[in-house]
């Protein structure tokens, strides 16, 4: 089963997005998204200082299955990128809410995340999906 | 494993008994021309390139020697009429820049393929000069991009793809400058009618649909898709990937659909994998007929064959290559066609989808599970192996690799990415019931092999030339390009 924390949020395209303080987050993605991409052997994150709208992409990852889009579900900046992945991507598969983050994103309006699901509103839509 | 050509090079090894004497002289060339040191090429004698090229295709897996199930890539059988007669010296040894009036035999192959092609497609007009299907989709959106601009529209920067079009959609969409909106498939595999309505505006390009989709099924509501579209300003691109499940049945031009490239090298039958040669057929509706890509055979009153190029066709979105598509593809495609007829043609999409649905049932019935059970299957169907991922500890990749002990090709795995742990299945037209059965029954002594001893399918394949490789590795190390040790770049 998915290991899912409830101090996150989640959005129904896989990211998992914790607030940092007001006007920074961190995104990630999901235990499901890395279990259904399988071994991730490459992260592209976009550049530092990239200004980003609600739904834009954001990263890139692929696996030996699939390439997928990272989408920020916050309008923002990128402010950090994980170092750690250009090295080592099979971080995402091993702790996908941990070491393995992709991003950070700067705001200039106060974070607001209400419009994303909580732990139990995305495991409800996988259940949905399967 | 094989060793390379390169490995079996010996200095001053050559096979130069066999060759003719020939004097060599290269004075006239300037000495900024000339090489400073000798090409790297292997050293061989002519019977050990023989033998190594001869090993080499006996390790192949290939439509000629295995069946070769490959979902979403239409493995036919390629007639060897059409080889043969594609290779007569007349066509082989001409020169691209032959006038055209010297070419005409040719040219009247290639204008005929384009008759042909807009009968059974329904378009106003089809042109034949991109390299690949990529290269017909880059092609298509570059010619919707044109005309919105052309009527001063151009807010319209979206693409709509839905989650089930073919893979390449959404890439050439963005290669052509535009931004991507994925639209969800309903829970029987049609596009989401209501998101799609939620998606359309003013900021619509067009939409790129794969009719039938990647998951196998027919779109049934495309005339209501495309009104949709249309009415928000956008065009209908159509990806004819899986055109086989309708050849000669229903066409895109009557689907509404404004521009479609057709994949010659999957539906008529050309030699292809391991990345080519491809050739697309590009056919367009009066909207965009302007902008077509030359050049193109033309034919004037008095029955004279021609190059239409840029000068009679200002509007061009202009050249996908230096000259007019993949000539030798082309003349297969053609000789196909021409042996198929128009009842031929029917017959194709007609065995096509008979054979997916017969092995849809027979997978169904030993026990594995459809994806879309309640659809009826096109020309390919899909198998979701979840269950036996679960139970069984054995994924479908497991499954394929061990299909290949088994003496077939695997189907397509992973693919398309909306069902877990599926293989994508095209027997197509060629392959005959028996072929169908044996393929059943290998998967279902997979799946006895994975309750029992689970390591025999994991580990598999046991019996081909290269045991599984390790896919991550190579993805993450990658490692091309030969080199001798201490030598010289082979480049």
């Amino acid at each position: 089963m998915n290991k899912l924390s409830k101090d996150l949020r989640y959005t129904s395209s896989h990211e998992w997005v914790r607030r940092d303080s007001d006007h920074e987050i961190t995104i990630g993605i999901t235990d499901h998204a890395q279990e259904a991409l399988g071994d991730l052997v490459y992260a592209e994150i976009y550049p530092v200082g990239k200004r980003l709208d609600a739904g834009d992409v954001c990263a890139v990852v692929e696996s030996v299955k699939a390439a997928s889009d990272v989408y920020t579900p916050v309008t923002g900046t990128i402010s950090a990128g994980n170092p750690a992945l250009a090295e080592s991507p099979e971080i995402i598969n091993r702790d996908p809410y941990g070491e393995g983050w992709l991003l950070k994103v700067k705001t200039a309006r106060p974070v607001d995340l209400s419009g994303l699901l909580d732990a139990d509103g995305y495991e409800h839509m996988l259940a949905d999906a399967h | 494993m094989t060793a390379l050509i390169f490995e079996h090079s010996r200095p001053g090894r050559r096979a130069a008994g066999l060759a003719p004497e020939v004097e060599e002289t290269i004075d006239d060339l300037p000495a900024v021309l000339l090489r400073t040191r000798a090409p790297f090429l292997p050293e061989v004698s002519e019977l050990e390139v023989v033998r190594h090229y001869t090993r080499l295709s006996q390790q192949n897996f290939s439509i000629d020697t295995h069946f070769y199930p490959l979902g979403s890539c239409t493995m036919k059988y390629n007639p060897r009429a059409a080889n043969r007669l594609a290779m007569l010296a007349g066509f082989l040894d001409a020169h691209p820049l032959a006038p055209a009036r010297t070419r005409q035999g040719f040219l009247s192959c290639v204008f005929e393929l384009q008759e042909m092609l807009k009968a059974a497609t329904g378009m106003q007009a089809v042109v034949l000069n991109p390299m690949a299907g990529a290269q017909g989709e880059f092609a298509g959106m570059a010619m919707i991009r044109r005309y919105h601009r052309a009527r001063g529209d151009e807010a319209r920067s979206e693409v709509l793809v839905p989650d089930a079009a073919h893979g390449t959609n959404p890439a050439s969409a963005v290669m052509s400058g535009f931004r991507v909106r994925e639209i969800p498939t309903d829970r029987d595999g049609d596009v989401d009618m209501q998101a799609l309505r939620a998606a359309v505006g003013p900021k619509t390009a067009g939409i790129m649909l794969t009719n039938p989709s990647t998951l196998g099924v027919f779109e049934r509501r495309i005339l209501e898709i495309a009104e949709v579209v249309h009415q928000a300003g956008g065009l209908l691109y159509y990806d004819g990937a899986n055109l086989n499940a309708i050849l000669g049945r229903v066409r895109p031009g009557d689907m509404q659909f404004d521009v479609l490239h057709l994949n010659l090298h999957k539906t008529f039958s050309t030699p292809h994998g391991g990345g080519g040669p491809g050739a697309a057929a590009l056919g367009v509706g009066p909207r965009l007929e302007p902008y077509l890509p030359v050049p193109f055979v033309v034919r004037d009153a008095a029955g004279h064959l021609s190059w239409a190029e840029e000068d009679s066709r200002p509007e061009t979105i202009g050249r996908l290559s230096a000259f007019m598509g993949n000539g030798g593809v082309l003349l297969r495609a053609y000789i196909y066609a021409r042996l198929l007829g128009r009842s031929g043609m029917r017959r194709v999409s007609e065995y096509a989808t008979l054979n997916a649905n017969y092995l849809a049932r027979r997978l169904e019935a030993a026990g594995f599970e459809l994806a879309y059970p309640r659809r009826r299957a096109s020309h390919e169907c899909i198998v979701t192996l979840k269950r036996e991922a679960r139970e069984l500890g054995v994924t479908a990749m497991d499954f394929a690799k061990r299909l290949l002990d088994y003496g077939m090709h695997a189907p397509t795995t992973y693919f398309p990415l909306l069902v877990p742990e599926c293989l994508l299945i095209e027997p197509t037209e060629t392959e005959s019931p028996e072929t169908l059965d044996a393929f059943v029954e290998a998967m279902t002594r997979i799946r006895e092999e994975a309750g029992r001893d689970p390591d025999k399918v994991r580990q598999a394949p046991w019996t081909t030339p290269v045991r599984r490789l390790d896919d991550v590795r190579a993805a993450r190390e990658l490692d091309l390009v030969w080199r001798q040790e201490g030598g010289p770049d082979p480049v």
